[in-house]
């Protein structure tokens, strides 16, 4: 009796086995089938593709008419809404006063000290001491806010661009707080009203979920590069880190760059020439 | 057992005709919270936690403390805390009822918070902090309700229950821990980037959860024929006063640390909480009163003769319990964000929203409280007699 039960024992982890032996091939072929329907409907011809994409600023390049339309440009282009717009009240009736505290911002200006804090020096440079330095997410290698995030709604491209899913994230804030350079915003209220114009080719947002700059990962999907590069006269440059023969890379080769906060151990995508 | 909560005296419908006020005057808040959003709030895009994280935070504290019973009890045999033991495990369960609630109310999409679960994301500590909680809320009630029915039966508890009061211990300083490293891990911020959040958590913790048991005690001794035993008591203010004593010189080792490396990041926040930064002084009288409160109750238990005082003692647990609840939720949360990871100074105040709100989360608890001693009283009063 107990021999036969051992017997049979093992014929099943024999069994067993030979099934875990065989899982990887399968999942191999699996993949291999299915890898290959995605790409056809997946990807767009023209979509721009990166190792990891990354951002140089060129900070000889930047005025403040310049930093002005960057912001601009991204914020229209986002549906990011804007406390000062005057609410429809018709549509939105009974809207309440604003909080300009609880504004949300993508791409914004800083002054030196508050872009790199930890560079503070009495003795800047004179050309930075009253020139805005565009800030904004910094694609983090090691992004804590990805780390952080309970529900992977914050999660991080193959390519190495942060993205948010706004449908998932449940607005517990813990990325807002990991976050080393104050690039989320957390829509407090519903945005909706103070949105100008809505642009219907990227979506709006519900009250409720954290937000912040996608590098435009919508426009690279169709070929097109970041509303930011266009409306930066060649101050900001998006392309491949991983790439020597990019035009980034070529820059970072030519200039002496920095980054924000490298201390910290998050490795930023985005770096300023100085 | 639960029939038993619904018989009382006159006091005891007054007060749970109360809190249920407070309740009710809560749940209007947060429906307008609900649907407008978390703009009803003090918070902002600089300080994106305020009051209820803060609270959230202390409770979990609070829960903890609870262990500082069943550790003598349970694994040193000692017998004065036979009576007390079932307090101090149903005031974790209301403390993380509290806690639980805290969470939902600080979410801008509620409806949503099951993702956690759908999503499970074993890299973020609030993965493990959901599941500690869960943990320590059912082992707590799960051993509490056993071991009450057993006691009324007078019968001995289920031998099951027995490892699961062992695992509750782990648990209880599994709470504090993974909730300190909510805040000890992220790189950005000075102020809770130190390996000894978690220790003066705990420290914190079970000098609160105890102090607040003294004053528990205090209360069924004068609403209740059940009396938890002076002997009980005053080894519960030897164990606040080594608990609060150490928190504060964790605080001071702290202090050292920042102050004499002078590394700004790390500075800046304690410039902020203990002097006030560019102008920005709102948390200032708060931190010293905070800290003046937790001196002089460290002081008052030291000395015997004050400690066996009592009168004095619920006063000085009661000053123990208000230091701790400003320092770890008053100023440890606002004073992460302040200032910012850019160096920004935005200061935060809860609205009275949210406070509407925060006074009806902690009624919730108190209704939990009061329903949970009633049983473990009357119990009690009826084995005794």
């Amino acid at each position: 009796m107990m021999k036969k039960s051992r017997r049979s024992f093992l014929k099943v982890a024999g069994i067993a086995a030979i099934g875990l032996g065989a899982a990887p091939a399968m999942t191999f072929a699996a993949s291999d089938s299915h890898g290959a329907a995605q790409a056809v409907k997946g990807k767009n011809q023209e979509a721009l593709s990166a190792h990891r994409w990354g951002m140089v600023i060129d900070t000889s390049k930047l005025n403040e008419e310049v930093a002005k339309n960057i912001t601009e440009a991204c914020h229209r282009n986002h549906n990011v809404p804007d406390f000062n717009h005057e609410v429809d009240e018709e549509k939105y009736p009974n809207t309440r006063p604003t909080n300009p505290k609880q504004e949300i911002k993508w791409i914004w200006e800083e002054h030196f000290n508050y872009a790199f804090p930890d560079m503070e020096d009495e003795f800047l440079v004179e050309k930075f001491k009253h020139l805005g330095f565009p800030v904004t997410c910094n694609h983090c290698k090691n992004a804590p806010c990805v780390q952080a995030c309970p529900t992977q709604a914050t999660f991080k491209r193959e390519d190495g661009i942060v993205l948010m899913d706004f449908h998932r994230c449940i607005g517990c804030r813990f990325c807002m707080a990991a976050c080393p350079y104050g690039a989320r915003s957390f829509n407090f209220r519903d945005p909706r009203p103070f949105i100008a114009e809505t642009v219907p080719e990227f979506p709006t947002r519900s009250k409720g979920v954290v937000e912040k700059c996608n590098l435009c990962a919508e426009r690279l999907a169709k070929g097109q590069m970041p509303h930011c590069v266009e409306a930066s006269e060649g101050a900001i440059v998006v392309g491949d880190l991983e790439d020597p023969e990019s035009e980034v890379r070529v820059l970072l080769n030519e200039n002496y760059s920095i980054r924000r906060k490298q201390s910290l151990g998050t490795e930023p995508s985005v770096y300023y020439v100085v | 057992m639960l029939e038993i909560a619904i018989k009382g005296s006159r006091n005891y419908w007054l007060w749970i005709v109360l809190l249920l006020a407070v309740m009710g005057a809560g749940a209007i808040t947060y429906i307008d919270q609900f649907t407008n959003g978390l703009m009803t709030t003090g918070m902002s895009r600089d300080v994106s936690w305020g009051f209820y994280i803060a609270n959230f935070t202390f409770l979990v504290g609070v829960a903890a403390g609870g262990v500082m019973v069943v550790i003598p009890y349970y694994l040193h045999d000692y017998e004065k805390f036979h009576r007390i033991t079932i307090l101090g495990e149903f005031l974790a369960v209301a403390a993380l009822v509290m806690c639980l609630l805290f969470i939902i109310v600080d979410l801008g999409q509620p409806t949503r918070m099951l993702n956690v679960l759908l999503y499970p994301s074993p890299k973020s500590m609030l993965f493990y902090d959901m599941l500690v909680l869960n943990g320590y809320l059912f082992l707590n009630i799960i051993i509490g309700w056993k071991v009450l029915e057993a006691e009324r039966n007078q019968v001995e508890p289920p031998m099951w229950t027995k490892p699961l009061i062992y695992l509750s211990i782990p648990f209880a300083i599994g709470i504090h821990t993974v909730t300190a490293y909510l805040y000890c891990g992220l790189p950005g911020r000075g102020y809770w980037l130190t390996a000894v959040l978690a220790p003066r958590f705990l420290a914190s913790a079970f000098a609160a959860g105890p102090a607040f048991l003294i004053i528990l005690c205090y209360i069924i001794r004068k609403f209740t024929k059940f009396d938890p035993g002076w002997d009980a008591m005053q080894t519960l203010a030897k164990i606040v006063c080594w608990a609060i004593i150490a928190n504060l010189f964790f605080f001071v080792c702290e202090c050292f640390v920042v102050f004499y490396s002078g590394i700004p990041s790390h500075m800046a926040h304690l410039q902020y909480l203990l002097f006030g930064y560019h102008g920005y002084h709102a948390l200032v009288p708060w931190m010293w009163s905070g800290f003046i409160l937790m001196t002089l109750g460290a002081i008052f238990l030291i000395i015997p003769k004050l400690r066996n005082n009592k009168t004095l003692l619920p006063i000085t647990c009661a000053m123990i319990f208000i230091g701790a609840w400003i320092d770890k939720g008053l100023g440890m949360i606002s004073g992460g964000f302040v200032p910012s990871p850019l160096h920004h100074v935005t200061e935060y105040a809860p609205t009275g929203k949210e406070i509407m709100i925060t006074l009806a989360v902690y009624a919730t608890g108190f209704l939990v409280l009061t329903i949970l001693y009633k049983l473990a009283t009357t119990i009690k009063e009826e084995v005794r007699g």
